[in-house]
């Protein structure tokens, strides 16, 4: 574990900057968390919402156990203590966002108790640059609908499709001390419930949302007074909000002034947050335990079933990839961030019964040629063009010299092209690479007598020169030898004529 | 015989089975009943197309040698609490005015499909807050009842279902739904000399009944006797995924199980229920109340509530706090009334609305409620009244190990005229002083008319069992009713 230097140079010293943040996680689910109204994104305004949603009188809500299911098998997967008594409250207040007028969460007594991330701060090196940051809880909640300000000139329209879906709130304990771990953790964090299955993670539909709470103080001081800051959707976005807040706090302090406990809003266009309503605006919420639901008791059982429904976490997967497969340390760190690319260099790997053999280049050829492609043509890698099986034929074709390496690159460009497996091309545009030594050396001997000068030259002494007749000789077969069996044949001819 | 409009439910019933007149002669018996009635201001809004239709159904099946349901042919009425579908229902409130539901209670649909129509939706206090009807936005009920000083002062019908306790005694229907959160069903019942049964929390769905304190609320029948109660819960309970709380229990037959012999049954009398100034009367009855079980053949033993003269206190504090969260609904943005001054915003439209749309007692309740909520008095309040709760439900746990079940007077006097105490809201709160520790506790209970006081007013007996033991309540009930032979009804007037 490394300390960070992250540091805010004021007029009086050096800074330091204390994160934390609660993020919201759209449960994973057909239907929200008490009613069964669906959840699709991007649904026509309101047809997604039912009585419940609406809040019309008399209207009671059910919890949906999918959302208690996902969240327990979070908890577990961040080792959180599962709390298994828990309870929903009522947080009062009006907003025309808010049919019920109140938001179902928990206050008192949420699902998960306390856990922890680790967080990497260097990809190439993951193991030396760790650091663990606390979850202090996650509780369970409703989400709120949406106000359309801009579908007329005086009045605001309120879309309740979203109202009422399912969020796990993750809050982490003040733990991160740079925006770079605030969004270390946000990835990591992202990365662990799309291996779970409870949240897809997608910032940009609002899947996943943090409030940032930052506050400053002088290294080894108390606490500072934290400001939150609502609502933000995007790694870069959250960093930035670190980056103002931390600066804006320092310039207050020094100049004199005072940080009030306040939430603000971030503004991307103007990089800067402002303030939304301050501690003595602060809504009483009023919270006290709904009475028209039950507490939530879990037994040992499901809690075990929740358990054993867990996948390979990548923290255990990066470690299996390291140390069973012997991958190098970046290249486990990076096939594990995202689940779906482990998925697929698994499948890649099921094409034998020895992976180990084949995993180092698989996982070289993955990141280096596949995350290329795949970057250049914009697509993630479930929708790769090219499956895991057809990888493993070309990377087959590899490994036993039926191709190099350097027309492997031109048999995988057909291959994203045409979609065509790479033997079949191979075949095909006659790419077969030649190792026949009585066709290699008979070339060898032509390009020799075409270069007489150079051949004396070389055999006077200037090595250099090998590399010339390496290129003539594959030039005259169309680069389809076999660059190795051709160094040697090279070797062999022109030191025994020497 | 007797007049179709004097029968109950188990009259309409065996009338119905033995062919002395259909279903639609009921149901016609019962919409002229209700038109003519129309200065007790019981009925907000008159559904005849719906009791005719119902009636038609139970005539069809009859002929067609069908087995009818269990409220066959019975119209009957309907607290304006239960959202009916097509129908408008507003609680009694002017927020909730132009509000058509989509959607049929669990409660009202299960009275539907066990073949009862419904004659209208029946007045009642505000948002079920009030213990006099006074608080309803269309006008108090008027009792059918009048004393018999020869005066006609108007009575109060009890509340918080004061036009289902009207429309009964008045027999202006033969049964009514009710729905009791500190009382509402048993009081009013006492009030009018009627039978009103609250069954244990969790019998009956809430499922589209308008929440007023949703710990408490629970619906039952009101009605002319114990058989009539108990046909009518067997109809109206059952489980509800819908709502949470629903009890996932069978319905028993408790009309199949009634006897009145309460041989082996003890029966309590908790000390803390002499409250001071009760009236003689009222005492007097309830003495002759265990003369009554005792003859049944039943134990009787005296028992202690302690923490009885706390029930209230909490009551006050828990109904309010969930109902000013229940009606934070109410805020003109969806349905109901919408109050928008000219240049309002948001809360600028919520504080108009809310302003013209909640009556007083309903806004002193949701400012009741957001104080003992609020920060720095949660505790002070809201905690220790959930703890008083805790408390009381102890007091019966212990109890129950010395006795079945319990009798107490219902209320603590008999109906009084309107006006009397609106004027003065802690003298109404203590109307509920016997319902509200059952409730608290969510035990089942029955008010059953017991007698008359000095000036011919109906008083009732209340008895209180043990959670899920409807059946011995019931019994008791039934007990008590054989031995009373109350008879009384309230001289036509209007």
């Amino acid at each position: 574990m490394t300390e960070s230097t992250y540091r805010i140079q004021g007029g009086t010293g050096e800074w330091e900057v204390v994160i934390g943040l609660e993020v919201h996680a759209q449960i994973t689910t057909n239907a929200k968390l008490f009613s069964g109204a669906s959840t699709e994104f991007g649904a026509e305004p309101n047809t997604q919402v039912s009585l419940v949603d609406a809040a019309m009188p008399g209207m009671l809500p059910v919890l949906n156990k999918e959302c208690v299911r996902q969240a327990v098998r979070t908890g577990l997967a961040i080792n959180a203590q599962i709390n298994k008594y828990s309870r929903f409250d009522r947080k009062n207040y009006f907003y025309a966002d808010l049919p019920q007028g109140y938001q179902i969460s928990q206050l008192y007594h949420p699902i998960v108790g306390e856990g922890k991330i680790e967080i990497s701060l260097d990809e190439k090196d993951p193991d030396a640059h760790g650091k663990t940051i606390g979850v202090e809880r996650i509780h369970i909640e409703q989400d709120a609908g949406k106000l359309m300000h801009d579908q007329h000139p005086t009045m605001s329209y309120v879309d309740l499709n979203r109202c009422g879906v399912a969020l796990m709130e993750i809050v982490s304990m003040p733990d991160m001390t740079s925006p770079k771990e605030a969004a270390a953790y946000v990835r990591k964090l992202r990365s662990v419930l799309r291996y779970v299955g409870s949240c897809d993670g997608n910032m940009e539909q609002g899947s996943m949302r943090a409030d940032v709470n930052v506050s400053v103080r002088k290294p080894g001081d108390e606490l500072g007074t934290r400001t939150e800051t609502k609502n933000v959707n995007s790694l870069r976005y959250i960093q930035q909000v670190i980056e103002y807040e931390a600066q804006r706090q320092v310039d207050v302090i020094e100049s004199g002034g005072d940080i009030v406990q306040e939430t603000r809003l971030f503004d991307p266009d103007k990089n800067e947050t402002r303030s939304m309503r301050s501690k003595e605006d602060a809504h009483d919420y009023r919270y006290f335990p709904d009475p028209d639901l039950l507490p939530l008791e879990l037994e040992d059982d499901y809690i075990f079933d929740c358990k054993a429904s867990l996948p390979e976490l990548p923290d255990e997967k990066r470690a299996r990839y390291k140390n069973v497969l012997g991958l190098s340390a970046y290249n486990a760190a990076v096939l594990t961030a995202e689940h779906e690319t482990a998925i697929w260099f698994e499948e890649l790997l099921e094409t034998t019964d020895e992976p180990e053999k084949i995993a180092s280049s698989a996982a070289n050829w993955l990141t280096s040629e596949l995350f290329g492609a795949l970057n250049k043509m914009g697509l993630s890698i479930e929708k790769s063009p090219v499956s895991p099986q057809q990888a493993a034929e070309l990377l087959g074709l590899i490994a036993d010299g039926t191709i190099s390496g350097k027309i492997a690159k031109q048999v995988f460009e057909i291959m994203l092209e045409t979609g065509d497996g790479a033997t079949k091309i191979v075949e095909e545009k006659g790419l077969k690479q030649e190792s026949d030594t009585g066709a290699i050396e008979k070339v060898i001997a032509d390009v020799m007598a075409a270069n007489e000068d150079k051949v004396a030259q070389y055999r006077g002494g200037k090595d250099k020169l090998f590399g010339f007749f390496v290129g003539q000789t594959m030039k005259a077969m169309q680069g389809k030898a076999n660059p190795q069996v051709v160094n040697e044949l090279l070797k062999k001819t022109l030191g025994d004529a020497g | 015989m007797a007049e179709i409009f004097e029968l109950g439910i188990s009259g309409i019933r065996s009338g119905i089975a033995s062919g002395d007149f259909s279903a639609k002669e009921v149901a016609e018996t019962f919409i002229a009943r209700v038109s003519a009635a129309k200065s007790l201001n019981a009925v907000l809004v008159e559904t005849p197309d719906h009791a005719l239709a119902a009636a038609e159904a139970t005539d069809k099946a009859k002929a067609a040698g069908e087995t009818l349901g269990k409220m066959a042919g019975v119209p009957i009425g309907m607290k304006d609490l239960f959202c009916t579908e097509g129908v408008a229902t507003t609680a009694g409130s002017l927020i909730l005015e132009g509000f058509t539901p989509q959607y049929e209670s669990t409660v009202s649909s299960n009275l539907f499909k066990a073949g009862a129509g419904m004659l209208g939706k029946l007045n009642m206090d505000q948002f079920a807050m009030g213990s006099s009807n006074e608080t309803s936005a269309f006008g108090n009920v008027i009792s059918p009842w009048r004393r018999n000083d020869g005066g006609n002062t108007d009575l109060a019908p009890g509340g918080s279902s004061g036009g289902s306790a009207a429309v009964v005694a008045g027999r202006i229907a033969p049964a009514a739904t009710g729905t009791d959160t500190g009382g509402s069903i048993r009081q009013p019942a006492a009030f009018v000399g009627i039978t009103g049964f609250k069954p244990t929390y969790g019998r009956c769905s809430r499922w589209g009944t308008i929440a007023f304190a949703s710990s408490l609320d629970q619906a039952g029948p009101m009605a002319h006797d114990v058989r009539d109660c108990a046909i009518m819960l067997e109809a109206m309970s059952g489980f509800d995924p819908k709502d949470s709380t629903s009890l996932d229990l069978p319905v028993p037959e408790w009309e199949a199980g009634l006897k009145s012999d309460l041989a082996g049954k003890r029966i309590g009398i908790p000390k803390e229920y002499r409250v001071d100034n009760m009236p003689p009367e009222i005492e007097a009855l309830w003495q002759q109340g265990i003369e009554w079980l005792k003859d049944a053949g039943a134990k009787i033993v005296e028992v202690s509530l302690p923490h009885t003269k706390y029930a209230l206190p909490a009551y006050y504090i828990i109904a309010p706090a969930e109902a000013s969260s229940n009606l934070a609904r109410y805020d003109g943005v969806r349905y109901g009334m919408r109050d928008l001054p000219d240049g309002a915003g948001l809360q600028d439209m919520y504080a108009a609305t809310r302003e013209s749309g909640f009556g007083p007692e309903v806004k002193r309740r949701i400012m009741i409620g957001t104080y003992v909520l609020s920060a720095g008095y949660y505790d002070a309040y809201y905690t220790q009244a959930q703890k008083v709760r805790t408390l009381i439900s102890q007091d019966f746990d212990k109890a129950w190990e010395s006795c079945d079940l319990l009798l107490t007077p219902t209320a603590p006097s008999a109906a009084f005229g309107l006006g009397e105490k609106s004027d003065d809201p802690l003298a109404m709160y203590l109307n509920d002083v016997f319902t509200v520790p059952s409730s608290l506790a969510g035990l089942p209970a029955i008010s059953v008319p017991a007698g008359l006081d000095g000036q011919g007013l109906p008083l009732g007996l209340q008895v209180i069992g043990k959670a899920l033991d409807e059946q011995s309540v019931f019994n008791a009930g039934l007990a008590l009713e054989e031995r009373a032979g109350f008879v009384a009804k309230p001289e036509q007037w209007w």
